[in-house]
């Protein structure tokens, strides 16, 4: 069987995108987006501008909301929080891999 | 069709209070979700866990469930000749429906809501963890991903297909990096978008290489003699090997930096090697050897631990 060969691209590739495709690719709702970026889990690129676009990095954050949301039942504010709190778990543990990169290796 | 004990995957009782299943629920999302969880198989063991949720967590549902009968985990069985009429609007054409399918798809409208509901339905999307080596991610990579798509029959019901993707990584993606493949996920009815996957990419620990974003870290152990005169050695990088020059007096953990010599990045440019220097003494030393280190230590006035005196 040939199978067709598909490229895979980088989600930042995407460019920015609308509150109303942000919310197709993440299955929250547009209310709950706005909730999200009202209590600073997700920044517009330009947060005064009328309509709202954001950079394709968001689907990650919305995506894992939307995850949390249903799976955990929480409410916006916990959501945040947990959102906030996951955030720092990462940056945490991609500090601690590039100081475990730089540290030689005992043999 | 084959059965799952909804009830023994949560750890419940078959008469345990739907509060006692939201509990049960609950810590074991707490301990297993994929985005708070750092046990092994955390995503396997939350699939399963969310499915007998889904289904117990509704009651008309779960009367459902219970009415299926009660057999042994991953036997092959058949729902009771009336089980259909009671639950379902309709009896699916083919045999290996996938119990979670099955579910998805009862209250409500019955089992026609994939069908009967109005307007279009998006197509699932999937998030895969794909692990590539430092190669991979130096050169690009191409490798069969292999899903498990639901697809539709006449009635509305669902079916697991196994559907297999060759995919091409471009060169440059790193630990934690997400890649898409528009469209690939799961298909849509009725004129809604088709679902997409996300590549979650993983770089497997390499036996020489570290890396740091697009940063490459190395080990380069020199003999005394050669860290004291300096050298020249052959060194590998993740683009294959080089000669670099180790300059006179190289103290252990010195850093020599290659520009460029890293992992690539997505849109041109490349990250760094960073050679750290080790100094690597022999386990055992010939008579010579010994002699000469000997004279050496005779001759030296080098004190590596001055600062000791200086501080005491």
């Amino acid at each position: 069987m040939n199978i067709e060969l598909t490229e895979a691209t980088w989600l930042e590739d995407a460019g920015e995108i609308s509150l109303a495709e942000l919310a197709r690719l993440s299955g929250l709702e547009e209310a709950r987006l706005r909730e999200l970026v009202d209590y600073g889990a997700l920044a517009p690129v330009d947060p005064a501008a009328v309509s709202w676009t954001f950079s394709a990095e968001c689907v990650v954050t919305a995506r894992t909301a939307c995850r949390l949301l249903n799976d955990f039942e929480l409410e916006s504010h916990g959501l945040v929080v947990v959102l906030s709190l996951l955030e720092r778990i990462r940056g945490l543990e991609s500090e601690l891999n590039r100081l475990r990169a730089r540290m030689p290796r005992v043999r | 069709m084959k059965y799952k004990d909804y009830y023994s995957i949560l750890g419940v009782d078959r008469k345990a209070s739907a509060e006692h299943i939201k509990r049960a629920y609950r810590k074991l999302a707490r301990k297993y979700h994929p985005d708070v969880s750092k046990e092994p198989d955390a995503e396997e063991k939350f699939k399963e866990v969310a499915e007998a949720y889904e289904t117990l967590k509704d009651p008309e549902k779960r009367a459902a469930f219970d009415q299926l009968g009660s057999f042994q985990p991953g036997q092959d069985f058949r729902p009771p000749p009336d089980w259909w009429k009671q639950f379902a609007d309709t009896q699916p054409s083919f045999e290996d429906i996938d119990l979670a399918d099955l579910f998805a798809g009862l209250g409500g409208h019955g089992v026609h809501r994939a069908r009967g509901r109005p307007g279009p339905i998006p197509g699932q999307d999937y998030e895969v963890a794909v692990q590539i080596t430092l190669e991979q991610a130096y050169h690009g990579a191409e490798f069969d991903l292999d899903l498990s798509l639901p697809e539709y029959d006449e009635s509305g019901l669902p079916r697991r297909v196994p559907k297999k993707l060759k995919v091409r990584i471009p060169r440059g993606a790193v630990d934690g990096q997400k890649l898409r493949l528009p469209g690939k996920g799961g298909k849509a009815i009725d004129g809604g978008r088709d679902g997409d996957v996300y590549l979650n990419i993983v770089l497997a620990p390499h036996p020489l290489f570290r890396a740091s974003g697009h940063d490459v870290y190395l080990d380069l152990p020199l003999a005394p003699w050669e860290a004291v005169l300096g050298t020249t050695v052959r060194m590998p990088t993740p683009g294959g090997p080089v000669d670099i020059k180790v300059p006179p007096n190289t103290a252990a953990g010195q850093q020599l930096r290659l520009g460029g010599r890293g992992l690539p990045r997505p849109h041109g440019g490349a990250g760094d090697l960073f050679a750290i220097a080790q100094i690597a003494v022999p386990s055992t030393v010939t008579p010579r050897e010994r002699e000469l280190l000997q004279q050496l230590a005779a001759a030296s006035t080098f004190n590596p631990r001055r600062h000791f005196e200086e501080n005491a």
